[in-house]
């Protein structure tokens, strides 16, 4: 074991769990601001009772990512100093930008968001959640602009062996950074949209189980009423709704990282062609698609992989726009790396351990094959099952069959696992390099940097274990609390970000729409009884 | 001397400052979740004293990092991995914490809330002790060799002086809180707020002072000598304030002790950003750490724009939650119970 490989599984673990809360924040965050819109346009009491819910697992999973994110931003220098002073005079502005032009927005607007509740002018409470939504979206897109440096570095010049920066435009408008903001951020809905869509389905399942909502002959819902417990119509009205918006949210946003999927695919055959080539697990030259190759994708050595299913024409397509260009091939691929870049890394003591050995220029190909695949084929069960709730739902409810509703469920999971295999490809994709070298004809020549390069060299073995084992196991451990605390709050219904709905005083009038216009007392609410909804809505 | 290097070392100066001084009372509200608070109903108004804001003020030190890691790579790295296995508690100190606030009013059960508690507790006490000691060693050095890197092992960053600045932030943190909780609440809890300020500002504020006292003999710069004193007498003013009971004055004080001392901080070691223990030649400056001009002046316009308009919603923000929280206002906690 070395320190460069623990180093590696720590970014990797915190990073890929950084990014569960991320997509879910970024999304959840958007449909919060529209839905608290909704209600300040209407005053319809269900857009409030979406607004608080949803608004209160949006808090539940937010606090993770900034507790996580703050790891992110501390670990470059932490573990990867060699890397930060190779990098830093481009790679450090993007994230200062996202600190003073988005951490602040974000936990500021929303500090009054949650507790402005009848306290701010019901414009500005309004404004502050979409400054924070929108700051989130600012945020994915300076940190994105980093991480698009290192697949493509743009806007620099070599001076004395280290890229300074000589155009942050470039840096800002990288075409990688172009179309990977809007892929992560469609990415990110998805993952919102099927979060709706599952929680909805659950408690549109639970109302027709407790006998509360029926169907009647022509199999439109007949829907019912159990004010005691907050579960009255405008309740019925919040699951549709929430689960109609869910999956509309699902498969518009399969739609965008199809599109903007396609486009960074085309870029990376030239940017990166190795990691595309290990997409697809070719190793010859070819046009066709694999869908299944079979052989061992370990031995990293193209001399067994045979192809079983290909769509001819394909992958040209996916690269080129056309079914005929022939895709450059692991085979044809390695030895122009090699010629570039040398086939050993060189006697440098930066490399420690392994200066002078060989370097492996193609990525873990089942990394990177199933990981493309799996991206995929997550998103598409995503939006394939959101097409099929809308029709299912097109009568005002869902059936009562439990199967159903634990697939609803379930399906929460797929788009996540699609980010997290995108990254996990993308990431593990760009190896040997920390920083790829571009071939491409807008690159910038021999702007790279060996991963194996970019490790603390002042940092021990021990220390890395350490911190490494303290993350997890304390990232495991919260995980399970923020899961456990999602599904109380899931469970509890509007009522667990409303107690004043169980106190059953407004229970008549949450039967009309419009109780609580946008000039009534506190969410529409008891007129005096304000200050208390803030409070428990918060804390 | 360039110019634009300076400016960036005054800014992340400013950004240490800012950070102190807002979760400065954070942090030490946090660590006064036990002990000082008697029952559920003052940790909730503690709480919600900084509820709104704190995580606003945390923002502040994620930005003195990344502007550090902007403007001073060489700084950046040397320091953070330097320091690792520090950092590594202070970020685990920052989770419990963070998590904590948020979710210890989520479950109704005294032991999830008395876990979070603690958590809340010793996590502010651990990032404020660790943030301290960083500061500490950022301005009297570590074992670095000519690349900047640490040498001499996990521990070899270990002296009194990250002793000296840890005690210096845990104390300044928890006498801020006390003036913080006796400006924003009301009842018993500010009056023993107010108590706390009276009998430990001067045992707080004393490692800061020691410690920025130090520098200024190391360092021997005359304008130091000068700052040192508008502190003291930023301390001393607190004190009274204290006791005449202008608690918004005394606050303001104590405001004026915090900058005076950072002032004298930075000034005593600049234009060194970190010494390096080994060997004077090693040290980063603020020329050797710093970025290219042309980095640092498009981080220039950024700040130009991006500091004063935190200044300005992050004030709004305290304007709108001026008012003083007290025990009556406290809501009875209720349980999330499924459908
Ligand atoms: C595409 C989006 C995206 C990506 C790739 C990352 N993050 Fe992130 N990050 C966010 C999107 C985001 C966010 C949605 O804006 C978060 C989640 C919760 C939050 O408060 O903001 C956030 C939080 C967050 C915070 C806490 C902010 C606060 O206190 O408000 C920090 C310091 C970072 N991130 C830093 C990083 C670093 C250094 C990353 C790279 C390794 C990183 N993030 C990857
Ligand atoms: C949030 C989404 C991201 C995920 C899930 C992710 C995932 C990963 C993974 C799995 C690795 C390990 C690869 C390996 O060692 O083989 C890695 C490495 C790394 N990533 Fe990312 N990454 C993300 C975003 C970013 C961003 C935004 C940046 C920079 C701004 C970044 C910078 C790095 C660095 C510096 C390494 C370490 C060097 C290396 O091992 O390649 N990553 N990431
Ligand atoms: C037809 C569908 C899709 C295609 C063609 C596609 C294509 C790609 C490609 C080529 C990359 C690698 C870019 C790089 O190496 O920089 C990528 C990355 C990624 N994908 Fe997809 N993708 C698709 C669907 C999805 C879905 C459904 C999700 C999530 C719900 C998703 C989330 C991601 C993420 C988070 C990344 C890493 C970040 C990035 O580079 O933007 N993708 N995708």
């Amino acid at each position: 074991m070395e320190a460069l490989e623990i180093a590696r599984w720590q970014f990797g673990i915190t990073t890929v769990y950084h990014f569960l809360m991320v997509p879910l924040t970024i999304g959840l965050g958007l449909l919060v601001a529209i839905m608290h819109t909704a209600w300040y346009r209407t005053g319809k009491d269900q857009y409030l009772r979406m607004t608080k819910f949803w608004g209160k697992l949006f808090l539940i999973n937010f606090i993770m990512g900034v507790a996580t994110g703050l790891v992110q931003e501390f670990q470059f220098g932490m573990a990867w100093s060699e890397y930060s002073r190779f990098v830093g005079d481009v790679f450090g502005a993007p994230l200062a930008m996202e600190a003073l032009l988005a951490f602040f927005v974000e936990s500021i607007f929303l500090g009054l968001w949650i507790f402005g509740w009848g306290r701010l002018p019901k414009a500005v409470h309004l404004l502050s959640i979409w400054c924070a939504s929108l700051a989130t979206i600012a945020s994915a897109y300076f940190i994105l602009a980093a991480n698009s440096w290192m697949q493509h570095p743009v806007g620099v010049e070599m001076i004395d062996g280290r890229p300074v920066m000589v155009d942050v435009w470039a840096v800002l408008t990288n075409n990688t950074l172009l179309v990977a903001f809007p892929h992560t951020i469609f990415g990110a809905l998805s993952v919102a949209g099927g979060f709706l869509l599952g929680v909805s389905w659950y408690h549109l399942w639970k109302r027709r189980r407790d006998g509360i909502d029926t169907v009647g002959a022509d199999g439109r819902v007949v829907v019912g009423s159990d004010p005691a417990r907050g579960r009255d119509a405008a309740d019925h009205k919040v699951w549709l709704r929430s689960l109609r918006i869910g999956a509309v949210v699902a498969v518009v946003s399969f739609a965008g990282v199809s599109l903007t999927g396609d486009l960074q695919a085309k870029l990376m055959f030239d940017q990166q062609p190795m990691k595309m080539a290990a997409a697809e697990a070719a190793c010859h030259d070819g046009t066709g698609f694999s869908i299944l190759s079979v052989g061992d994708l370990g031995s990293n050595d193209c001399s067994d992989m045979v192809a079983v299913a290909e769509l001819p024409g394909m992958l040209s397509f996916l690269a080129n726009g056309d079914f005929d260009t022939d895709i450059r091939g692991i085979n044809t691929l390695l030895p122009e790396y090699q010629e570039r870049f040398g086939t050993h890394l060189p006697d440098n003591p930066i490399y420690g351990e392994r200066a002078g050995t060989e370097i492996d220029y193609v990525p873990v190909m089942e990394v990177t094959y199933w990981g493309f695949r799996i991206m995929i084929t997550f998103g598409m069960l995503a939006a394939a099952a959101a097409v099929v709730a809308l029709w299912v739902v097109r009568k005002g409810t869902v059936p009562e069959s439990k199967w159903l509703m634990r697939l609803a469920v379930f399906g929460i999971l797929a788009p996540f696992g699609a980010n997290s295999a995108g990254w996990i490809f993308t990431e593990m994709g760009r190896q040997p390099f920390v920083v790829a070298p571009n071939p491409d004809p807008d690159g910038i020549d021999n702007v790279f940097m060996f991963t194996a390069a970019a490790v603390s060299p002042g940092v021990s073995l021990a220390e890395l274990i350490f911190s490494l084992s303290a993350f997890t196991l304390v990232y495991g451990a919260l995980l399970v609390v923020e899961v456990k605390l999602l599904a109380t709050y899931c469970r509890g219904g509007v009522p667990s970000a409303m107690p004043e709905l169980l106190h059953g005083s407004t229970a008549e009038g949450a039967e009309k729409d419009d109780d609580g216009g946008p000039d009534g007392g506190t969410g529409g609410r008891g007129k005096d009884s304000g200050a208390d909804d803030v409070l428990s809505f918060a804390y | 001397m360039e110019t634009l290097p300076t400016v960036w070392f005054i800014v992340i100066a400013f950004f240490w400052t800012g950070y102190l001084f807002l979760e400065g009372f954070d942090l030490g509200v946090g660590m006064m979740m036990r002990g000082f608070a008697r029952n559920n109903t003052e940790r909730r108004v503690l709480l919600n004293t900084i509820g709104p804001v704190w995580d606003g003020n945390e923002v502040w030190l994620i930005t003195a990092g990344a502007a550090t890691f902007a403007a001073f790579p060489q700084w950046y790295a040397a320091l953070f991995s330097g320091l690792y296995l520090p950092l590594v508690l202070v970020l685990l100190a920052l989770i419990f914490r963070a998590v904590g606030i948020e979710y210890r009013g989520k479950v109704d059960s005294d032991r999830w809330r008395s876990g979070w508690d603690w958590a809340i507790a010793l996590g502010s006490l651990v990032a404020a002790f660790g943030v301290g000691a960083m500061l500490g060693l950022t301005t009297t050095g570590l074992p670095l060799d000519a690349n900047g890197d640490r040498v001499g092992g996990a521990f070899a960053w270990f002296n009194g002086y990250a002793v000296l600045g840890g005690l210096a932030v845990v104390g300044f943190c928890l006498v801020h809180a006390a003036a913080f909780l006796a400006l924003k609440t009301d009842g018993d809890v500010r009056l023993r707020a107010k108590a706390l300020v009276l009998r430990w500002l001067p045992v707080g504020l004393l490692p800061m002072a020691a410690w920025a006292a130090a520098l200024v003999l190391r360092n021997g710069k005359t304008v130091t000598v000068v700052t040192l004193l508008v502190a003291a007498v930023g301390a001393v003013a607190a004190w009274l304030l204290a006791k005449a009971g202008r608690d918004g004055l005394s606050f303001a004080g104590l405001g004026i002790f915090l900058v005076a001392g950072t002032v004298t901080i930075f000034t005593a070691v600049f234009p060194t950003v970190l010494p390096s223990t080994l060997d004077e030649a090693f040290s980063l400056t603020v020329e050797s750490a710093s970025s290219s001009d042309y980095t640092l002046g498009v981080m220039s316009v950024v700040a130009l724009f991006g500091i004063p308009a935190v200044l300005v919603y992050q004030g709004y923000t305290y304007w709108v939650f001026r008012k003083r929280v007290s025990s009556s206002a406290i809501p009875a906690a209720h349980a999330v119970v499924a459908q």
